[in-house]
């Protein structure tokens, strides 16, 4: 049903013979990396880790992109990680900007939030998009970038853990061939294979509760907000989700009984009342209509050996907070790095060990959101029923009642207790402290042209970057590292102040980015040695 | 002292969470017990007669509304 909508965007792919496939026994490729999997993940991982100089196969199971919209909410920081990759301009050119979602309890609206209330960013809080879209951008991009080798129809079947890599056997329509590869990204989806041939369990909480997707293309006039129901009256006693998408086509989301027949409840001739109810009119069709049930689980170790798990392969989480597919690009701009150091020899393979560390963290922290939202959309005891009651209708005249409706926490990026940052050694009231994720700012640049500082970060290559705020001489920084002076004679102007307040500036103020826009540590007045020391470790050399 | 109806946790969900998880397992006799302990207890940390009675008079309107609508939704 969705290729109707995609006919700008190209979705079926060839299978073709590689070289590769000619080679046996002693003689097999070897390779630095091979990525498994081409949804968002593995394809924003093999681009990052292109444009970072490596070599990379990505192998897919499949010759198309997967059909129906899926995951549609990027967050702010999702795109400015596709920023980097160089595709952040496409999806948000298609996709639909929103920042503010509203929460109605029966027919009222109990309260409205608004994710990016300030001005000054480059990116807005949230895009809706297919997933087939972000794909097929995603793909456009790889084919401009000769050092990835996407394979499709490659399917991995056997996997055998060696001192120096893996010895991957894979399958295509023209049979089986082998291949060696230092590392392993499997990023090969929840019900990942690789993962099974590991032999790593994938345990967690499963709920019952029953949700209906279904995309309906309509012209409305509805507001591009985030729209959230408990008990509305075309549902009652249950939830539902409204969301605009691209190309004039609504999500709806609606929670079913817990004994609903999945056959049954999917027919178009069932959901179709239910949706007349919904939207008071029968002007629309249906795109995709999917129901699912949900799992909220992770790996116990993102590493196995020289396979590594990124995205839905090594955590899933319930939908409710666009946490799955920004979850899946976060662990990507996370490894890319570290795996472009420790393939270069620049830093040592127990820096991949921060991988896990901060994205299993990340993934407990949005196990534990997405939980608690579906646990309050979907009380399980009489008693977890009553206190949401109460506090639904409590909401209506009270502050703290408002913020305990839980109808979903949206993304953020994770705050990262890491051993890669160094702590906070000076004073500070504001500003990011380190392990959590860059702000951005506009900024003014000599010769009058305006940017943002996740673009002037861009710009010093996506490397360790020291952001300088201040006034005299510029500090002397580590080779390799890049430079970015606000406020100083020749840096960036902050015409609006904004720079300075985000980061709590003062002349002398500087941060240390990480490649990947997080801090690893900040300085009143930065001086060689600790910011040698701060380099150091944040790229696992002490 | 007047009642304090503004969010004053950090985490309001983290509040909700102990809450429910307290409940977890207990029959509903026994979550009723647990209550009526819980508001004992919470009332004399207040220590303040004139919140409480605000209090009281908060939770009830709000019982009462909940009642009333589902009069009207049976008529």
């Amino acid at each position: 049903m969705a290729s109707a909508n995609t006919a700008q965007a190209k979705t079926q792919f060839g299978y073709r013979r590689h070289p590769d496939q000619e080679r046996s026994g002693a003689n097999v490729a070897q390779h630095p990396v091979v990525v498994v999997g081409a949804g968002p993940v593995g394809l924003s991982l093999a681009i990052d880790l292109a444009q970072r100089g490596q070599r990379v196969v990505l192998l897919d199971d499949a010759d198309r992109i997967g059909e129906g919209s899926r995951a549609i909410c990027f967050s702010k920081r999702s795109l400015e990680f596709w920023d980097r990759l160089g595709v952040g301009d496409r999806m948000v050119e298609k996709g639909v900007v929103w920042s503010v979602g509203k929460i109605f309890h029966g027919a009222s609206q109990l309260y409205q939030f608004n994710l990016l209330p300030e001005e000054g960013h480059k990116r807005p809080a949230f895009i809706n998009l297919q997933q087939f879209y972000a794909e097929a951008y995603l793909v456009d991009r790889v084919e401009q970038l000769p050092d990835i080798d996407l394979r499709w129809r490659n399917k991995v079947i056997a996997l055998e853990s060696r001192n120096d890599g893996v010895a991957l056997t894979i399958a295509t329509p023209e049979g089986s061939y082998q291949v060696h590869a230092s590392f392993v990204v499997a990023c090969d989806g929840a019900r990942s294979s690789l993962r099974q041939m590991v032999g790593a369990e994938f345990a967690g909480q499963v709920f019952e509760d029953q949700f209906l997707i279904a995309d309906v293309k309509m012209t409305a006039a509805f507001p591009t907000e985030r729209w959230f129901w408990f008990d509305p009256p075309f549902h009652a006693g249950r939830s539902a989700l409204l969301h605009k998408q691209p190309d004039d086509i609504w999500r709806i989301d609606l929670q079913l009984n817990p004994d609903a027949d999945p056959i049954a409840e999917k027919q178009p001739e069932n959901v179709r009342p239910r949706i007349e109810r919904m939207l008071g009119h029968d002007k629309f069709e249906f795109e995709w209509i999917s129901l699912y049930k949900f799992q909220c689980r992770r790996m116990a170790k993102f590493i196995h050996g020289r396979v590594i798990f990124a995205g839905d392969s090594a955590h899933q989480v319930s939908p409710f907070g666009a946490r799955g597919a920004n979850s899946g690009l976060e662990d990507a701009e996370n490894l890319a790095w570290k795996l472009d150091r420790v393939l270069r020899r620049l830093s040592p393979e127990a820096l991949l060990e921060s991988y896990h560390i901060e994205r299993s963290a990340a993934a407990d922290e949005n196990i534990r959101e997405s939980t608690r939202s579906t646990d309050f959309m979907a009380p399980v005891t009489k008693q977890e029923a009553r206190l949401r009651q109460a506090v639904l209708s409590l909401a209506k005249d009270t502050e703290f009642g408002k913020r305990m409706v839980n109808g979903g926490r949206l993304s953020v990026p994770s705050v990262y207790d890491t051993p890669l940052s160094s702590g906070d050694r000076d004073n500070w009231r504001g500003g990011p402290r380190p392990g959590a994720s860059m702000l951005d700012a506009p900024v003014t640049e000599q010769g009058g042209g305006s940017s943002y500082l996740t673009e002037v970060f861009i710009r010093q290559g996506t490397r360790f970057t020291l952001l300088e705020f201040g006034n005299g001489a510029a500090v002397d920084v580590p080779e390799g590292v890049g430079s970015i002076r606000v406020g100083a004679e020749g840096g960036l102007v902050d015409t609006q102040g904004l720079a300075g307040k985000r980061y709590d500036a003062e002349p002398g103020t500087a941060y240390l980015l990480r490649p990947d826009g997080y801090v690893a540590a900040r300085f009143r007045n930065a001086a060689r040695p600790a910011l040698d020391a701060a380099l150091a470790r944040a790229a696992g050399l002490s | 002292m007047a009642l304090s109806t503004s969010s004053n946790f950090a985490k309001p969900d983290d509040a909700f969470r102990a809450i429910v998880e307290a409940h977890r397992g207990l029959t509903d006799a026994q979550s009723a017990d647990l209550d009526a302990a819980l508001v004992l207890v919470l009332a004399n940390h207040i220590g303040d007669l004139d919140v409480l009675r605000e209090a009281i008079a908060l939770a009830k309107r709000r019982t009462l509304d909940a009642s009333q609508q589902q009069q009207q939704q049976q008529q």
